[in-house]
């Protein structure tokens, strides 16, 4: 006979083993551990539901045509709902980026980490401040370049050269330059 | 608020007895869910079906939550999105299905959960206050399913808000008057779309709310129990927890194993193809039915075919909603002493054979062609139904006989019981 009274006693307790495990406490961590899995399991779906669906990530790449930006103009473009700087270099400002000396950086970067080989001249970088994610001044004609000629973010006071390098101002990095390869002579893919 | 070999709760460390100081909610969960409820030891498996409408709940309120972080409440956009969710969002085809069949989840289980207050009486004092909020809640759960069918927007749901609301449109002279107001128009549009997902995010909460009152209300008597018998003394009990979380663990996993197979492999058997069509205000679908869990509501409405003093559309409206109103008076058209149907022979008899059948007509009815020979057998299982209750249950409840109750649950139980050979008094009014 089952326990009859709801309350174990020493008469209604088997233990089937000498060190005193019984079989109810087996199928109990069993049970409560299948259950625990399981539950794990569905926070799966809840958590991952909210990264970035199909839609999103199918606009994750951009095409640019960089043939018509005259040189010293810049153009602004959209990655992944954010702007992009693409900015065609004159030689003197690639002069000025080149007569840095790197080690003196914040971030350490040349020119030439920044751009593509055969295309010197192609700056193509994030329009987002590393700071605090303001758009920099610079980009259009008229706006504000900043001590160093590049990109002057106007939040904060963040100074980027003309390799948009993070000069002055509390910017900890360099703006960012995207993952693009030029697809043609004239077309960059970003993303 | 329970028998006095309740046990109580002791903090076993210092957080514990901080908290139990500062803000005694472990005390609330032990003694509502935890070893500190004593429950009648001789519960079938027919009272799982509380707690797995709870489970239920819990289930729609956050896969619904989810849904609404992806879905837009706009006329334009409505269907588009519920597509973007089936195939864009991570996971969303997953969420969205198991909304789906997790509502006509939450009906099965809340159906059983019904019907074994029905057999066992649970409705009967002192339990009347459990059954009206019940009711309330049945009512509730009703008004937030059927808002939630609009929201995708696909033809089922734009004819269903239409046919819905259009029964308002039933009442003589404020009825018409009443429907635009409840569409904000004249048809179905942007304006009942924003307002039904309104609503239909608040009142999951509320339904919420309206549970824990029905289980406040159920802990004062306790529950009941198959013999019908109160509970006497500790042995007709136990402790809530281990034994019935562990039969109510047991009983969940076999009815999520089901709700798996519906999620994964027949997600949309429970529905209608043509809510895959977008919302369309001049082309209705050759069948316009509800979800099969409103279909013994919709048989009784649409069984009323002839004018009688009222016109026909006006009775079919006030006989839908009275086959629901006519639970909170229940309580009082039984007037059995006994409880559990194992003990009233006529009644048993009129439930297994004259209420379940009727049910389950009205249930095949509500899905079917409103055609011959459909609508005649509407009317008579309306008319069993509305028998039954008014007619029936006061009668057989008056006249029958009850066979004889067990001393106490554990007589029942275990087949004897000391203290009733010692004399004690015999089976106390159950």
């Amino acid at each position: 006979m089952a326990d009859t009274t709801g309350t174990a006693t020493a008469d209604t307790v088997i233990t089937d083993g000498e060190d005193g495990v019984r079989r109810r406490d087996f199928i109990n961590i069993a049970a409560v551990g299948a259950a625990g899995v399981g539950g794990a399991t569905v926070l799966l779906p809840l958590i991952s539901q909210m990264a970035p669906s199909a839609d999103v990530l199918a606009e994750s790449s951009t095409e640019v045509d960089v043939s018509k930006i005259e040189a010293g103009q810049a153009i602004k473009a959209v990655f992944r709902k954010q702007p992009l700087f693409v900015k065609r270099l004159t030689a003197a400002e690639i002069a000025a980026a080149n007569d840095v000396d790197v080690s003196s950086l914040r971030d350490p970067q040349s020119l030439e980490e920044r751009t593509k080989e055969g295309h010197r001249d192609i700056l193509v970088t994030m329009g987002v401040c590393t700071h605090l994610g303001c758009v920099p001044l610079g980009a259009a004609e008229g706006e504000v370049k900043g001590e160093f000629g590049g990109y002057f973010c106007p939040c904060h006071g963040s100074q980027f050269d003309t390799a948009a390098r993070i000069r002055k101002g509390p910017a900890p990095t360099n703006l960012e330059v995207p993952v693009y390869e030029f697809t043609s002579e004239t077309v960059i893919t970003v993303g | 608020m329970s028998f006095p070999w309740a046990r109580e709760y002791t903090p076993t460390n210092d957080f514990m007895k901080f908290m139990d100081e500062k803000l005694p909610l472990p005390r609330l969960v032990y003694n509502a869910v935890g070893a500190g409820y004593p429950v009648p030891r001789n519960l079938s498996y027919m009272w799982n079906f509380g707690v797995l409408a709870g489970f239920f709940l819990v289930v729609q309120i956050v896969t619904g939550v989810v849904l609404a972080m992806h879905y837009a409440a706009n006329a334009d956009v409505a269907f588009a999105t519920t597509e973007h969710i089936m195939r864009d969002v991570n996971w969303g085809w997953l969420m969205r299905y198991a909304h789906a069949n997790g509502a006509s989840f939450f009906f099965i289980v809340v159906y059983l959960h019904i019907f074994r207050g029905f057999f066992y009486s649970s409705y009967k004092a002192p339990r009347e206050m459990i059954w009206l909020l019940g009711v309330v809640l049945f009512l509730l759960m009703m008004a937030t399913a059927f808002m939630g069918y609009v929201l995708p927007w696909g033809q089922m749901s734009f004819w269903g808000a239409k046919v819905i609301t259009g029964l308002f449109g039933a009442i003589p002279v404020v009825g018409e008057p009443i429907q635009i107001w409840l569409l904000g128009g004249f048809a179905p549009d942007n304006a009942a779309l924003n307002r039904f997902f309104s609503l239909h995010f608040l009142l999951p909460f509320v339904i919420a709310g309206v549970v824990i009152l029905h289980i406040w209300a159920l802990h004062i008597p306790g529950s009941s129990n198959p013999t019908g018998v109160e509970v006497k003394k500790e042995s007709d009990t136990l402790p809530f927890h281990p034994y019935y979380t562990a039969k109510d663990g047991f009983g969940l996993g076999v009815v999520l194993i089901a709700f798996m197979a519906f999620v994964f492999f027949m997600p949309n058997a429970l529905g209608h193809p043509d809510n895959y069509i977008e919302a369309n205000s001049l082309s209705t679908p050759a069948l316009i039915v509800p979800e099969w869990y409103f279909y013994p509501f919709y048989a009784i409405l649409r069984a009323f075919t002839f004018d009688f003093i009222l016109p026909a559309k006006l009775w079919g409206v006030l006989a839908m909603f009275s086959s629901i109103l006519v639970w909170f008076i229940l309580p009082w058209l039984d007037r059995s002493p006994v409880r559990s149907g194992h003990y009233r022979p006529m009644f048993r008899k009129f439930f297994w054979f004259g209420l379940i059948p009727c049910m389950a007509a009205l249930f095949y009815l509500g899905g079917a062609h409103a055609e011959e020979p459909y609508i005649m057998l509407s009317q008579i299982a309306t008319a069993y139904y509305f028998l039954h209750f008014l007619v029936i249950l006061p009668i057989v409840s008056s006249i029958e006989k009850p066979e004889p109750l067990p001393f106490s649950i554990t007589e029942a139980v275990l087949g004897e019981d000391e203290d009733a050979q010692l004399g004690a008094s015999g089976p106390a009014s159950a």
